[in-house]
């Protein structure tokens, strides 16, 4: 009989949380800022149909970097939560705090208890009726959840990327400002992004129920110039 | 209330309908027949083809058997953003039917990143009104129609549906509820093809008047109380109400010009 080697669960922990940040460390980044007309979410994405940014609910949007078929399944997770729980009760019962909950519990799970950690880290974003009541939820692949006032950035080389975003982020930014200052704190010094590039979306403050919207095309380019 | 994950097996996808199944949130059909007195109906409700798209109107009234049970109740809905749904027939099946039937389309919408066709909504509201066929075999009958932009084909269509779910696509336009006669006569009479959105509206408004003398069941403009019925407009713009002041003033016109006419031209 073959006896299974002892490994620490120290170590068990680490293998498993440098496996998962080595998988989003490789995917490309994406920047979610609270701006004067709602919550901007900027990714760099070259596919104009795998999205990366997402509508969840009527004032809540959803981002996710890492693995595609992963982030993708909690995405649809998400809306079937929403719209199940605004079935139940009420459209206005539906909030992002929940729903960043939600995720943190089955990342979590899935990090102690599965094979393999997802490689994922992902945004819940709810724009408020004022700046200051926009909500933003970065949990991490192990089922942390971060609440982010102002900006933050997920993925691969984000700490550099919410250095080069920090030194000019302002709040009171138009979304112009902001879909340019994105545009460059992604793309660092060596490179520039082109529209083509980028996938972007915006929580609209002021709007009817629905405030995702997507920022596309003639529209994009015009804004980067 | 949990995430929901499924088996890639059991995965509902973009279906709400399913999704509400696999978690058990389904109501359970009646197994009990509607006495006639017992629930509130919604009653008249038309759709117009025009050059800009389609024209929805439907009265306010909900009846009980003989009694009117609501004032204002509305009967026409956006569906999403390029289709709406009038509805006629028992009110509290028929409200729900609605209901459901948005979430499915923005469901879909979300979970696919795009949104049905024109065709595949009106397959899918056909499903809903099939699916409800035992529970108007017992009384609880509910028959919309359903009108939409398609921006395909860059048109206005409208279908209506019988109890069994069977779609129907009309070319001019489609009537509904007790008092679809009445109303389906005024409209073949006053139908112009490719007319402007704003004639029909007084068509539809003037059916509905008519058919409000004619039908016990459908409530007429209420100028005590300031209510008047539903408008909408569907094209290319997307859904849009017709606003109450606007639908009053079009009333006012009517009863104007009927009074010049010399009162009585019934």
């Amino acid at each position: 009989m073959t006896m299974p080697f002892y490994v620490a669960p120290e170590q068990l922990m680490k293998d498993r949380a440098d496996f998962a940040r080595k998988g989003i460390a490789r995917g490309r980044a994406l920047a979610a800022l609270s701006i004067s007309d709602g919550i901007l979410i900027c990714a760099e994405n070259q596919s104009n149909t795998l999205r990366k940014v997402s509508e969840i609910y009527d004032r809540i949007a959803f981002a996710g970097v890492g693995r595609y078929n992963e982030f993708d399944q909690l995405r649809i997770a998400g809306v079937r939560h929403a719209d199940l729980k605004g079935y139940t009760y009420s459209r206005e019962d539906v909030d992002a705090r929940s729903l960043a909950n939600q995720y943190a519990q089955v990342l979590g799970q899935t990090f102690t208890h599965e094979m393999k950690p997802m490689e994922v880290e992902i945004l819940v974003a709810e724009v408020g009726s004022e700046p200051g009541g926009d909500q933003m939820f970065h949990v991490l692949y192990d089922g942390t959840v971060n609440d982010e006032s102002g900006y933050t950035v997920l993925g691969g080389e984000a700490d550099s990327i919410a250095e080069r975003l920090g030194q000019t982020y302002d709040g009171g930014w138009e979304v112009g400002d902001a879909v340019k200052a994105c545009s460059v704190a992604l793309s660092g010094q060596e490179r520039t992004l082109e529209a083509g590039d980028l996938e972007v979306a915006i929580l609209v403050r002021e709007t009817g129920r629905r405030a995702f919207q997507r920022i596309e095309g003639d529209e994009l380019a015009g804004l980067l110039d | 209330m949990t995430l929901p994950l499924f088996e890639a097996g059991g995965d509902p996808g973009p279906n709400f309908a399913a999704l509400l199944r696999s978690s058990g949130l389904t109501p359970p059909m009646p197994d009990v027949a509607a006495a006639d007195t017992a629930i509130a109906h919604a009653t008249t409700v038309v759709a117009i083809r025009c050059r800009q798209g389609v024209v929805m109107a439907g009265d306010r009234r909900a009846t009980a058997g003989h009694l009117i049970s609501h004032r204002t109740i509305e009967k026409v809905f956006p569906a999403d953003r390029f289709s709406g749904v009038a509805i006629a027939g028992a009110a509290g099946p028929a409200m729900e039917m609605v209901r459901l039937f948005q979430l499915q389309l923005e469901h879909y919408e979300k979970v696919e990143g795009k949104a049905l066709s024109l065709d595949g909504k009106a397959n899918q509201l056909g499903m809903m009104v099939r699916n409800n066929l035992p529970a108007a075999m017992q009384g609880f009958a509910v028959v919309p129609l359903f009108a939409g932009y398609d921006r395909s084909r860059e048109t206005g269509r409208l279908f209506q549906y019988d109890l069994t779910g069977g779609r129907y696509e009309d070319r001019e336009y489609a009537v509904g509820g007790s008092g679809s006669l009445h109303a389906g006569t005024v409209i073949k009479l006053g139908y112009r093809p490719d007319a402007d959105a704003d004639a029909m509206i007084d068509l539809a408004v003037s059916a509905l008047f008519r058919t409000a003398e004619e039908d016990s069941a459908t409530g007429g403009p209420d100028l005590v109380r300031g209510i008047y019925p539903v408008v909408a407009v569907i094209g290319a713009q997307g859904f849009e109400r017709v606003g109450e002041a606007d639908v009053e003033a079009r009333f006012r016109g009517l009863l104007a010009s009927l009074e010049a006419a010399g009162g009585d031209s019934a």
